[in-house]
């Protein structure tokens, strides 16, 4: 698919993947996120606050460190790639490893907000639904997550807006492979290194609009119940 | 009837509390009263079973809640007590209905997998769900506010819908925790009246727990006394009393006297 802008010729297809990891990725975390901040919110134990730095810790390390930890893991002779294999997953240099990569990214966001959002729920209100025989998971469902929603969501939307931008760790795990496993940052990198100033000038513009229209709908979904 | 033999240790931010009381009181309203930071709270919370003692028993009628000797700890979803917080903890994102709706829906019994989706998707009220939404509307005189949420409706009114939540799951004991201490003086009275009219009508026994004397004269056919996590008298037979009498007036010296702010250790906000 061709796309024309300021009389240049590109591909449509890096915006399509960046798209489609982000919103993937985001999907990922928010679950996976949310699940394990339920888990540790609350929680003053030694375990758990280990628990919270290694859910910390891809928001501080390189990327690239990310993306080296992810090939020793889920690389053809890393830890589980002869299982991967088996079940016929492939991560490496596939638009499946690019998800990885950016969940890994992303998850942070997610955790940290999802936690703080479930920790700031009055605790007498949670209490009060264990007392009328509410079990944990219907506490969960009817009255900490509505209520924790919105701080969740901010966090989500983060979690795309870094997504889009993800290079690092998509580079070490993925490649950079047009047309399979090249996202927008990608394209940009390589169009600038190629000497195509125009075309990496294109991209730049469209990917600022992308995201600068992406924040503005969900600051507006998210402020709509306000 | 209700027993209950407790010690424990509570760790705050400065220092330690320690709670050891029993008492046993088979009477239909039971107040708790002494100064703030005794261990009412604390005991209401233990009755709930939202705190754990570290040894103890706690009894109510022939259902053991609490027994470290043989390891029995039922859970608070199980224990059936209609508990109602000082600041009433009502679910802010639901309406007043939806609020009462949410403690019927945890009165259903489902198989486990159905259960876990009914958790998520709760089903519609039954038709004898609804009459009982309805009755309790009325017994609380709060028909009007169904559709508001509780951000938009008073203290006093908050308190009604509290009341009525704890009331739908038919409890074995409703708890009040300073029922009456954050309304108006005035609503105060009016609250106190209308209690007494719900819980007659109802037929529930109640344990209230209250810093204020006038609660003790109102409610209390038995009353335990509180100063720093122990129960310093047991008074029986206390309807038709009051606190304010001669013969009652040297609780109050003692307790002022044995501590109440003043000892209050550090870092205990709500016990």
């Amino acid at each position: 698919m061709e796309f024309s802008l300021f009389g240049q010729q590109f591909s449509l297809f890096p915006i399509y993947l960046s798209l489609k990891v982000a919103g993937l990725s985001t999907l990922a975390s928010l679950v996976l996120g949310t699940l394990v901040a339920r888990m540790l919110a609350r929680r003053r134990s030694v375990c758990a606050a280990v628990m919270d730095s290694l859910c910390t810790l891809p928001m501080v390390l390189p990327p690239t460190v990310l993306g080296y930890y992810l090939i020793l893991l889920l690389g053809q002779r890393g830890v589980f790639g002869p299982v991967l294999t088996e079940l016929g997953f492939q991560f490496m240099f596939s638009w499946q490893g690019a998800v990885v990569a950016a969940t890994v990214v992303v998850f942070p966001l997610i955790y940290k907000s999802a936690k703080t959002a479930l920790e700031q729920v009055d605790a007498n209100v949670e209490k009060a639904a264990r007392t009328l025989g509410a079990s944990e998971i219907s506490i969960f469902f009817s009255i900490s997550l509505p209520l924790a929603a919105r701080g969740i969501l901010s966090g989500a939307m983060l979690a795309f807006a870094r997504g889009m931008g993800e290079f690092g760790a998509t580079l070490m795990l993925a490649g950079n492979i047009p047309g399979k496993t090249q996202t927008l940052a990608l394209a940009i990198y390589d169009a600038f290194q190629a000497g195509n100033d125009a075309l990496a000038a294109c991209l730049v513009i469209l990917t600022s609009c992308i995201c600068a229209a992406i924040l503005v709908t969900a600051d507006y979904l998210l402020g709509g119940s306000r | 009837m209700i027993e209950l033999s407790v010690q424990a240790t509570l760790k705050g931010r400065q220092g330690a509390f320690s709670l050891d009381i029993s008492f046993r009181s088979s009477a239909s309203r039971l107040v708790l009263f002494g100064p703030s930071g005794s261990g009412k709270t604390l005991t209401l919370q233990m009755i709930a079973g939202l705190i754990h003692p570290q040894k103890g028993r706690i009894l109510l009628d022939d259902t053991v809640f609490f027994d470290s000797s043989r390891g029995i700890d039922m859970p608070t979803r199980k224990r059936k007590v209609g508990y109602v917080f000082q600041d009433y903890a009502l679910f802010p994102h639901m309406t007043v209905r939806q609020n009462l709706a949410f403690a019927l829906h945890q009165q259903e019994k489902h198989a486990p997998l159905m259960g876990a989706f009914r958790a998520v998707a709760p089903a519609p009220l039954t038709p004898e769900q609804q009459e009982s939404v309805r009755r309790m509307l009325e017994l609380l005189e709060i028909t009007h506010l169904a559709d508001r949420r509780p951000s938009q409706i008073s203290g006093g009114q908050k308190q009604r819908v509290a009341l009525a939540r704890a009331l739908l799951i038919s409890p074995r004991v409703l708890l009040l925790d300073e029922p009456f201490a954050a309304l108006d003086p005035l609503l105060r009275i009016r609250m106190r009246k209308e209690v007494s009219r719900i819980l007659n009508e109802c037929g529930v026994p109640l344990v209230m727990i209250t810093h204020d004397p006038e609660d003790v004269d109102a409610f209390a056919d038995d009353l335990a006394v509180y100063a720093n996590g122990k129960i310093l008298a047991m008074e029986e037979d206390f309807r038709g009393r009051t606190l304010f009498a001669q013969d009652s007036l040297s609780y109050l010296t003692d307790i002022l006297n044995r501590g109440g702010h003043a000892d209050r250790p550090h870092g205990f906000d709500d016990v």
